[in-house]
């Protein structure tokens, strides 16, 4: 679903953000991406969003080389990842439901179908009341409930998280991420970036090193 | 049985586009009105816009009307070289009438109508309110005048030209006088007049362009975040680029019916003195509004100036935004 191939990323002014990088994962996959901070966590999950572009090497998201992809593709592959990110990036102005329907809106799907799907994905992480509210009436654990359910309404393929837990207390990092493991049930592809070892080590699943822009650790969940 | 398939397959695409077509529509409609949501919820600064677009278009509107109002004043001289002979004091109504009888059988005129000098006096009494002054002069001030219309083929200047210096050298004339001649400088003047509106409808059309460029660059830049959570989550440019477009069409029609508004009261306000002044010239005269393609021209007009500025403003200032 998502395979590196030699990647490397350099910012002007010589800094790597990736080094020769290879990995592959399978549909269905759900995968830890940890390190320290500066690592390359977020400027991996960056290449597979298409926020930034590789300089060197070929990154592949479900069968299509974002390599070669043009500017005005863009959109829709990221209709394809689900992203969610520490800092929720929700739009305050509006209604948590809005919020959530604007992959939805912006796809073009009509009305009856959004209603349908909004609903569907805030009953999912439990937020179905709250549907009328404005996120800055709610809590950092609910605001990040909103960004994930705003990432899968859609039900894309790909689920990216980049440090979901990182403001959130034990318990509700828990809950976090068993609702990651839940999505994983159905199929989705994950990638989640954390430095919570504890998570990790909650889910026993397949968990990436990355060390110095290169990828030191490929640890494949212990049967 | 493949023809029946196939025929069900097409209805069965042609729900779907019809579908879809809905749904583009319904968004548009949709993304319009809220873009109109947000020029109602935050009024002071889009009235201060809408007014500014306003008046810059009033101005050269008014002017235009104007210079058409005038213009339809000097409508009734076009093309008609009539040539006035005042005659010397001295020339009797008989003489005068014994020159239009013999002006009326020459070759090149068309028509010769003679002024009686006390039918002139007297009407001239009853319209300047110099009635008394009139009385106190004594004797009739004015000439007997006589009025000839060239024939049609003899209408260029250089025609009536060379009549006139004939007129000009007959005994009894005292003066003859070309009434093309002012209403060609009337045609230059209107024509410079003209000319100024157009300078001046270009440079203030510029101006409502740049404030629109400059008023959707301030909302793309107060709605950042949103833009780069919109890209985020695979939003296209026209997606992202539509509320700011229909955010520039709103600032024009609004901008643009203000600017009807202005004119229509305008002219309201100057209707009464014109018509005053109209009756002192013992004209009918009125002043004329803008006509319907006026308007339609007017605000369409101005609706296509808000859209061609947020245009410019999105295509200059929406790929700055990348989400990081």
């Amino acid at each position: 679903m998502i395979s590196f191939d030699n990647v490397s990323k350099s910012y002007p002014g010589g800094h790597k953000g990736l080094s020769n990088v290879s990995f592959h994962i399978e549909p269905g996959e759900m995968v830890f991406l940890t390190g320290h901070s500066g690592a390359g966590k977020s400027t991996l999950l960056k290449l597979i969003g298409l926020l930034e572009r590789s300089s060197r090497g070929q990154v592949r998201v479900g069968g299509r080389n974002l390599t070669r992809l043009k500017k005005r593709e863009i959109p829709y592959h990221r209709r394809e990842v689900g992203m969610i990110f520490q800092d929720h990036r929700l739009l305050h102005d509006r209604t948590v439901f809005d919020n959530v329907a604007m992959p939805m809106i912006v796809a073009g799907l009509g009305h009856a179908e959004t209603s349908r799907r909004v609903r569907a994905a805030l009953d999912k992480v439990g937020l179905l009341r709250k549907e009328k509210a404005y996120p800055v009436t709610l809590s950092g654990g609910e605001q990040q409930r909103v960004g994930i359910a705003r990432a899968v309404v859609s039900k894309p393929p790909v689920v990216l998280a980049d440090e979901p837990t990182g403001n959130l207390d034990p318990e509700l990092s828990r809950e976090i991420i068993d609702l990651f493991g839940q999505f994983n049930q159905v199929g989705v592809t994950l990638l989640i970036a954390t430095h919570d070892l504890e998570l990790i080590s909650r889910l026993n699943k397949r968990t990436l090193v990355l060390d110095q822009a290169q990828l030191s650790q490929d640890r494949p969940a212990t049967s | 049985m493949i023809l029946e398939r196939r025929r069900k397959k097409s209805a069965k695409m042609s729900r779907r586009n019809r579908v879809q077509l809905h749904t583009w529509l319904a968004r548009h409609l949709q993304v319009a009105l809220s873009s109109l949501g947000r020029y109602v919820r935050a009024p002071l600064s889009s009235l201060m816009t809408t007014a500014v677009i306003g008046i810059a278009i009033a101005l050269p509107t008014g002017l235009h009307l104007l210079l058409e109002n005038i213009q339809e004043l000097g409508g009734s001289w076009d093309g008609t070289a009539t040539i006035s002979l005042f005659l010397h004091q001295e020339a009797s109504h008989e003489a005068a009438a014994g020159l239009a009888r013999q002006l009326n059988l020459k070759p090149g005129i068309t028509h010769v109508s003679l002024i009686d000098k006390n039918q002139a006096l007297q009407e001239f009494q009853r319209l300047s309110g110099f009635a008394d002054a009139l009385e106190a002069l004594g004797e009739n001030p004015l000439p007997e005048v006589i009025v000839v219309e060239p024939a049609s083929d003899r209408n260029t200047p250089e025609a009536a030209r060379t009549l006139l210096t004939e007129l000009q050298n007959m005994p009894l004339v005292a003066l003859a006088q070309l009434d093309l001649q002012w209403v060609q400088r009337f045609h230059a003047i209107t024509d410079i007049a003209r000319r100024t509106v157009a300078v001046l409808a270009s440079l203030l059309s510029l101006a409502v362009l740049l404030i629109v460029v400059n008023t959707i660059r301030l909302e793309i830049q107060n709605r950042h975040s949103e833009i780069e959570i919109i890209k985020l989550i695979g939003g296209t440019n026209a997606f992202i680029r539509r509320p700011f477009l229909y955010a520039g069409i709103w600032y024009g029609l609004f901008g643009g019916v203000l600017a009807w508004v202005l004119v229509t009261l305008a002219i309201g306000l100057l209707d009464s003195p014109v018509d005053k002044l109209a009756g002192l010239y013992n004209s009918a005269f009125v002043l004329s509004g803008p006509d319907f393609h006026t308007v339609v021209a007017l605000i369409g007009g101005s609706t296509l100036l808000g859209l061609a500025g947020s245009w410019v403003a999105v295509g200059r200032h929406l790929h700055e935004i990348e989400p990081q």
